[in-house]
């Protein structure tokens, strides 16, 4: 029973949700429900779909990119005192800086509306990365530092075998939160790009739907996007344990 | 082997963890630094190991600083690499020399063997209890051959039996290796039947205060014997008055 009860749960809601728009007499343009919301979806499948693809494309391609990043620069900080002052307030100004103010700059200076789109969502998705990241290399307790340096381990060999290794977990912990993140930057790009005619992703079609008053297409792409966050949260969720678990150290 | 002269170490903010110790270290002794917490015996210690360098006074080896491996170093905590298997973190300290896997192996599964954990190679840190965790601590000390074995409360974390049993494992272990120890303590009961010389410290500043002897051959009766009594009550007595 408890495994069907999130479901059942959802149902019930849904049911819910239809009963009461139909009872109530609530215009389609305001809240349509949840049957609407279907038939718009079977209306154009492919369009949705492509539109889910793009996005989750520019999501991914961004989460890779500030994983490399966030890695790099979390490696370099914790190699050197002056990287680590040089990097850090920049890293959090980056972070304190709302996306939807810095994104049609992106887009003017980028040119290439795709690679803009990433470059927006891998500023989002940058920092828990980058964050995690550098807490995790500086984990190793301070015994096993003085092991390696007892053992005439020199910098490289120390990263290679302490701190990366004990970073791994908080890396993908960071890569779980950037994940969400990457979708959410690649939406607000998306809407700030489809805003001046870049017509691509769920977000442009959201956006669209809005003007043509199509709700329940509109819908029909925002659910879409929520699921698309579930999948890539327990995705990489799964992926971190399976991860560790292999290690040995889940 | 070695001779600390004088040696002194104050931290930045003003505490002075150690003032004026001195102390001659030979080969194949065992000798316990006994005091209460704050009396520099952990920081004597990694100026031995050469973690820490003296603010004053300095230490004198007679053939040279150890090369890498030449000292083992036992942490109270076992601190090991929680991803890795025993024989990964016994092999650590060879690896991190350049020795090859195989090459190393044999000695790895030896020093695994020689204190008690064969069978156990596989074993991942989360899987073995806190006295086989520490006993993967020491087989990873000794798997260079260490002159010298620094050991800083490595059982001060387990409970009686399990320190019991690990006290006489270590002294069966240092007829074998023959090397010297030096091995930090608070336990008065712990430090008379292990060492064969007992250094009394004081803190506030940190300092050596005075010597005993032993002459105690421990073994499994020790623990009973009225010479292991008259020694306890011995250091009893002399770090009351060390203290006073």
């Amino acid at each position: 029973m408890m495994k069907w009860a999130p479901a059942l749960f959802g149902l019930l809601a849904l049911g819910l949700w239809e009963a009461a728009v139909r009872i109530a007499e609530v215009p389609v343009y305001q809240l349509p429900g949840p049957i609407a919301i279907i038939g718009a979806f079977v209306a154009d499948p492919l369009g949705l779909l492509q539109a889910l693809a793009s996005t989750l494309f520019v999501t991914f391609a961004a989460l890779l990119v500030a994983a490399v990043l966030g890695a790099a620069m979390a490696a370099g900080m914790s190699a050197s005192r002056l990287a680590q002052a040089a990097i850090q307030p920049w890293a959090v100004a980056l972070q304190v800086t709302p996306l939807p103010a810095i994104a049609p700059l992106i887009i003017i200076w980028v040119g290439e509306p795709l690679v803009a789109l990433i470059v927006c969502a891998t500023i989002v998705a940058f920092f828990p990365l980058f964050a995690n990241t550098a807490t995790g290399l500086a984990s190793a307790p301070l015994e096993l530092n003085d092991l390696f340096r007892l053992y005439g381990a020199n910098r490289w060999k120390t990263m290679a075998l302490l701190r990366v290794p004990a970073a791994l977990p908080y890396f993908l912990s960071g890569l779980r939160i950037s994940g969400g993140l990457a979708l959410v930057g690649a939406v607000v790009a998306e809407l700030v790009a489809g805003s001046g005619g870049f017509a691509s992703g769920l977000a442009y079609r959201i956006l669209e739907s809005s003007f043509r008053l199509e709700m329940p297409r509109m819908f029909a792409a925002l659910v879409l996007l929520a699921l698309a966050g579930i999948l890539i949260n327990f995705g990489l969720g799964a992926l971190g344990q399976a991860i560790l678990k292999r290690r040995g150290a889940a | 082997m070695l001779t600390v002269n004088n040696v002194g170490r104050r931290f930045p903010g003003g505490v002075e963890a150690l003032r004026d110790a001195s102390l001659r270290l030979t080969e194949s002794d065992f000798v316990a630094l006994l005091g209460p917490s704050g009396c520099g015996k952990s920081t004597l210690l990694r100026l031995i190991a050469g973690l820490d360098q003296p603010d004053s006074g300095r230490l004198a080896w007679d053939d040279g600083p150890p090369e890498p491996g030449g000292i083992g170093y036992v942490f109270q905590d076992a601190t090991l690499l929680p991803w890795a298997t025993a024989e990964d973190n016994v092999f650590l300290p060879l690896r991190l020399r350049g020795l090859s896997r195989d090459a190393a192996m044999p000695r790895v599964h030896a020093a695994l063997h020689g204190v008690g954990l064969a069978g156990f190679e596989k074993s991942r840190p989360r899987q073995l209890s806190g006295g086989m965790r520490m006993r993967v601590s020491i087989a990873r000390a000794l798997v260079t051959k260490p002159r010298l074995l620094l050991m800083d409360e490595p059982f001060a974390a387990l409970d009686e039996f399990t320190r019991h049993k690990l006290q006489a494992d270590l002294l069966e272990v240092w007829h074998q290796a023959g090397c010297t120890v030096v091995f930090v303590t608070h336990s008065i009961y712990e430090a008379a039947f292990l060492a064969r010389r007992i250094v009394l410290m004081t803190p506030r500043p940190g300092r050596i205060d005075r010597e005993i002897a032993s002459s105690l051959t421990s073994g499994p009766e020790t623990r009973l014997a009225p010479a292991y009594a008259a020694l306890v009550a011995e250091i009893t007595r002399g770090m009351g008055e060390a203290l006073r």
